[in-house]
């Protein structure tokens, strides 16, 4: 229903290159990638606020790449809110009534069900000044789908919200999402909100799509370094493959299948690798022995470094784990993972 | 114990008073040396009513000017970078630093009959030189910068996201102007017209090489002060003090923004 392809967008201090993607109706797409990765500017280009040097954008069948933003029927969303500062909640949401030429039964019922969905009712006649930071973005989020967009764009809908406030915003995002049928494309720099909203996922660095996928696929078979990076690969180590065996850092590493002979990388999350005092025998092929170099504290995981040989591993454990193992700074242990949660790109 | 006295603090707070005393005491003195009965005959005169009527209508003149055509440039200038954009500041701000004989001697040269402007001017019946449109025209120029200042400075304020939003949602850029920045800016865009309505009601060097007559208030208490003297003068000074605090007085209160309301 909405396509992008090839699009290329050109600033005197950054650029998009080559983006290609597609949503489906009703779809919950995420991108993600660091800050400064150029998400909202392809936002605003899908937009039609800043113009693309190359490339085009479809909505339903029709190309719409030059048109200007008003002629695209497409809404955006952004990290601020930004709702005009001088008109009351009720006339912030009807704001782009009077540009559709939409009116009656219809347009009141769908006005009320929003107001209803996201609990607006009692902020009507309030200014934007005197909301919460929730309720301003309940209010933005209102007068986006007002219009009932071809497609709506979210710049970072949770990021600037209270931990209280965001599981209420992911909630009501949701159910909008699959009740109106609108497809939605969230950039966010937050693993946490893709997880819990987008069924699919593209990684955004340095103004290029790395990888796009299902989440699953991100997840558990990220192509390319950034990208396990970035979705919480943290033991990513060059490797040189030969056969079913792959050697880095002077480590031999039992692989799941036969490769080519090649060089490339090889990863595991850091919750696949199992910490015990004792030598593991196990079915876990690969098990090393090393010490515990750093022991950090997450919140509610200990990320522990463990030092073998020349590489170094990351691996998460609980709290309770940590005194049960009775780890402390060069403690020796022994660390395994089975082969199957090795991944290679 | 007592703290030591700060002597930097006082020397701060005695030029403070300095100031004040300075701006304040001529001004005051001027007023208090004016009694009622020569104020009452002062306005009683209709040459005194027809320069001041005059002098507000040129310079009420010069604001809508100024807003009529400044604004939409001041708002070219708030949102857009390009190359020369410091050149083209520095060239709006020109009309403040220039002495203002030099105005008036500089507009002459383009009005007059030798330049085309002048001649096309001429051509089409409009006068410059001893007309009420060259007293517009001079106040416009030296009031001009004040308005587009003003006005510049607070659309740089208003976040462009609110123009881009509003263009999403379907409107137009005109409409996005006309139903969001512009109401944004209103207060500022009063305030703005208030600035070049005080500066251009107090211009006198540019008129009186334009236009020496009709008689605008400044020139009017120039020429009786020359002919008749202080006393003379001074009724019609303090009736222009009087209206140009008035304005002043409506500036301060326009710019200060209600609770809970932009």
């Amino acid at each position: 229903m909405i396509t992008i392809k090839d699009l290329y967008v050109q600033l005197p201090d950054f650029s998009l290159e080559g983006v290609t993607l597609s949503l489906k109706k009703g779809e919950f797409f995420a991108l993600i990638g660091p800050t400064g990765a150029g998400k909202t500017l392809l936002l605003e280009t899908i937009a039609g606020l800043l113009p693309a040097k190359k490339g085009q954008i479809w909505i339903k069948g029709e190309e719409v790449t030059t048109l200007p933003p008003e002629k695209r029927g497409i809404s955006i969303v952004y990290q601020d809110y930004a709702l005009f500062p001088h008109l009351t909640t009720k006339y912030n949401i009807e704001y782009g009534l009077s540009f559709h030429k939409k009116r009656g039964e219809d347009v009141k019922k769908y006005f009320n069900w929003l107001i209803e969905r996201l609990s607006l009712a009692h902020l009507l006649n309030r200014y934007p000044d005197t909301l919460s930071g929730g309720e301003k973005q309940r209010v933005a989020l209102a007068r986006a789908m007002i219009i009932k967009p071809s497609l709506l764009l979210l710049d970072e809908p949770l990021s600037a919200l209270d931990q209280n406030f965001r599981e209420e915003i992911q909630q009501m995002l949701k159910s909008i999402n699959e009740e109106t049928k609108v497809p939605f494309l969230m950039v966010t720099h937050d693993l946490a909100e893709v997880l819990s909203l987008a069924k699919s996922v593209g990684v955004i660095n340095k103004g290029k799509l790395e990888q796009i996928g299902e989440i699953k696929e991100i997840f558990y078979s990220p192509r390319t370094p950034f990208v396990a990076k970035f979705v919480g690969m943290k033991n990513i180590f060059f490797a040189r493959f030969k056969k079913n065996r792959a050697l880095i850092n002077g480590l031999t590493i039992q692989l799941p299948r036969e490769m080519q002979e090649s060089e490339g990388f090889l990863a595991i999350r850091p919750e696949d690798i199992i910490i015990s005092r004792k030598v593991i025998k196990s079915s876990a092929r690969n098990n090393f022995q090393g010490s515990v170099k750093e022991i950090i504290n997450q919140g509610f995981l200990f990320e522990i470094h463990i030092g073998v040989g020349e590489a170094e591993f990351k691996a998460l454990i609980t709290p309770n784990a940590l005194v049960e193992l009775e780890l402390k700074r060069d403690t020796n242990v022994s660390i395994a993972f089975k082969s199957t949660a090795i991944h290679i790109f | 114990m007592r703290q030591k006295k700060d002597w930097f603090m006082g020397f701060t707070l005695v030029c403070g008073f300095l100031i004040l005393g300075f701006i304040l005491l001529p001004l005051i003195k001027m007023v208090v040396s004016t009694n009622i009965t020569s104020l009452k005959h002062a306005i009683s005169e209709k040459e005194v009513r027809a320069s001041i009527w005059l002098s507000i209508y040129v310079s009420t003149s010069a604001s809508i000017i100024s807003f009529l055509i400044g604004t939409p440039f001041a708002y070219f200038m708030a949102r857009k970078q390009f190359i020369g954009k410091r050149l083209v500041e520095s060239i709006i701000d020109l009309p403040i630093v220039i002495p203002h004989t030099v105005v008036g001697i500089a507009l002459l040269s383009v009005v007059g009959k030798n330049f085309l402007v002048g001649k096309i001017l001429y051509q089409l019946g409009i006068r410059m030189i001893g007309s009420v449109p060259g007293i517009i025209t001079v106040l416009t120029f030296v009031g001009m910068p004040f308005y587009i200042n003003t006005v510049k400075e607070r659309f740089e304020d208003i976040p462009p996201r609110l123009e881009k939003v509003s263009r999403s949602l379907g409107a137009s850029s005109t409409a996005t102007f006309l139903r969001i920045t512009f109401p944004l800016a209103w207060r500022s865009v009063i305030a703005g017209m208030i600035m070049c309505w005080a500066r251009a009601i107090s211009e006198f060097g540019a008129v009186i090489i334009i236009a020496y007559h009709p008689m605008i208030a400044p020139v009017l208490i120039y020429e009786r002060f020359e002919a008749f003297g202080l006393n003379y003068s001074r009724p019609v000074a303090v009736w222009l003090i009087i209206i140009c605090l008035t304005m002043f007085i409506l500036l301060r209160l326009l710019t200060i923004p209600k609770k809970g309301k932009r």
